[in-house]
């Protein structure tokens, strides 16, 4: 009898808590909101933090995207063989690129990267008081410290992701040169059969989406952050794990309303 | 014109802190908080500059209930109180410079020659000539409480909040400090409200001294009241004789 009881408690005290967090985000995001005209609080970092949250994340999303070009060609190719034309290699390998993996597979790992980030960094600042000094020297911390994170996540996750879908193709493209008996024209072919300009703008789309979901995400568990380090690190940990199920979960919202 | 704290109520889930606690503090006194730890007077001092609200009761400053104000107006308000905070809350990516000037750069008027010279002469105030450019992370615990005191009276603001400036510091530097905040009080008029443990700071520096018990104000008077008290409470509390206290409990 004690089991179960304890297991409704712990099923309620855990959607009470899911319930919060998502509270406490609908706050922060119309905070946000209200906090975008004080232009002069977040305008002088917004520059740094596309810089931080952009410009230093093409390595690990060019790194992620070169391999992923190298294995949807050879994996296209294998699948492909015999039973259709091998130019469809570059078809597959643009398609899933920039519709599918391009974006999701950089969003995931931004997510690691830029959403843990951001809600150490916050988090940091929360429980070392830096937040309320903030507020004591009449600064609003959210424009101070989640607008110019968010618009940099919104304006930098496209740019890195189209770096990463340019990467991934050409990645694929090589592979498919040097691996597969391909030629350039073959797979030029099959990247252009298919393509249609709307291919960019959805993946555009997407990664928009993204990029204001990890940064958001991630301020939200960092400014909202209770405790010590143990805090921070459960803070950061939240951080990636929601904006991981929530990014996987606009994927597939996009592809049903858009495609 | 003052700081008026009444009937103020706080709890954090199911821990009530602040049952009841009322408090006033003229303009240019300076009253100590004393109580033990746990016992709810960094959040009486959280209340004064809106950081938290009250469940129940309002915080008057300069006439103006606290916690009824809209967001702009808190900022107003705030630009006449400095907080210094018991861990300093130093801004880590932040040079000791920056970190000085933050509230002066949101002075209009003021232009980066103007706030330069503010920030060198509180450096100077504190006792830390030379150290604008170094990191928070370079300064031993005490030069960081005295960045944070630089900090909070970098803008000249009429009240002044300091949250246990002197624990932790040696005997030399918490003397420094003392003698800042009654300078403070004495030379610029600001009115201060100083939270602290350390009984023989708050007998230098206090016109008057207050201590919260079970979440409500159980004393106030001059320092020189409080040695005469006969409260068993407040005896038991500044002579650290806990029987006497346990006393009272039972």
């Amino acid at each position: 009898m004690s089991v179960i009881v304890r297991s409704v408690e712990a099923i309620g005290s855990g959607a009470l808590r899911v319930i919060i967090a998502i509270g406490r985000g609908g706050y922060l995001a119309v905070d946000a909101f209200r906090a975008l005209r004080r232009v002069h609080f977040w305008g002088p970092h917004l520059l740094p933090q596309m810089s931080r949250i952009g410009v230093e994340s093409v390595p690990i999303a060019l790194f992620i995207a070169v391999f992923t070009g190298i294995v949807l060609a050879l994996q296209a190719s294998y699948t492909f063989t015999g039973a259709v034309p091998l130019y469809f290699v570059g078809t597959l390998v643009g398609k899933t690129m920039v519709l599918e993996l391009g974006p999701v597979l950089t969003g995931l790992a931004l997510s690691g990267r830029v959403g843990a980030n951001i809600a150490a960094e916050l988090g940091t600042m929360r429980v070392t008081e830096q937040i309320d000094a903030l507020e004591t020297l009449a600064y609003d911390p959210v424009a101070y410290l989640v607008v110019p994170r968010v618009l940099a996540g919104a304006l930098m996750f496209p740019v890195v992701v189209m770096l990463a879908n340019a990467v991934g193709v050409l990645a694929g493209w090589g592979t498919a040169l040097s691996l597969l008996d391909m030629s350039s024209q073959e797979f030029q072919k099959g990247l252009q059969i298919f393509f249609r300009p709307w291919d960019i703008q959805f993946s555009m789309i997407k990664s928009v989406t993204f990029g204001i979901t990890v940064t958001a995400v991630g301020c939200s568990f960092g400014y909202h952050c209770r405790g010590g380090a143990e805090g921070v690190g459960k803070a950061a940990t939240s951080a990636v794990v929601v904006a991981t199920m929530i990014l996987l979960a606009l994927d597939a919202f996009w592809a049903a309303v858009l495609l | 014109m003052s700081i008026e704290m009444v009937n103020v109520h706080k709890a954090f889930d199911d821990q009530e802190v602040l049952r009841g606690f009322s408090l006033t503090i003229p303009d240019g006194e300076t009253v100590s908080v004393i109580g033990g730890s746990g016992s709810g007077k960094s959040v009486a001092l959280k209340h004064i500059v809106g950081l938290l609200k009250p469940d129940e009761g309002d915080v008057w400053i300069d006439g103006e209930n606290v916690g009824r104000l809209d967001r702009e107006s808190v900022y107003q308000l705030r630009r006449n109180v400095g907080y210094v905070f018991q861990f300093a809350a130093l801004f880590d990516s932040m040079t000791i410079t920056e970190n000085v000037g933050m509230g002066l750069a949101r002075i209009a008027g003021l232009d980066r020659k103007k706030i330069s010279a503010r920030v060198e002469e509180c450096l100077h105030m504190v006792d830390l000539d030379g150290y604008g450019d170094r990191m928070p992370s370079e300064l031993s615990g005490g030069q960081r409480k005295r960045v944070g005191f630089a900090r909070a009276i970098a803008t000249q603001p009429k009240y002044l909040l300091y949250d246990e400036p002197t624990t932790g510091l040696d005997p030399v530097t918490s003397a420094v400090i003392d003698a800042l905040i009654v300078r403070m009080g004495d030379e610029l008029g600001v009115t201060g409200v100083v939270i602290t443990h350390d009984m023989k700071s708050a007998f230098r520096i206090s016109d008057r001294i207050a201590m919260l018990y079970e979440g409500r104000i159980r004393f106030v008077g001059t320092p020189t009241e409080l040695q005469i008290t006969e409260d068993p409470v407040v005896k038991g509390f500044i002579e650290g004789r806990p029987e006497l206290m346990e006393s009272e409990r039972r």
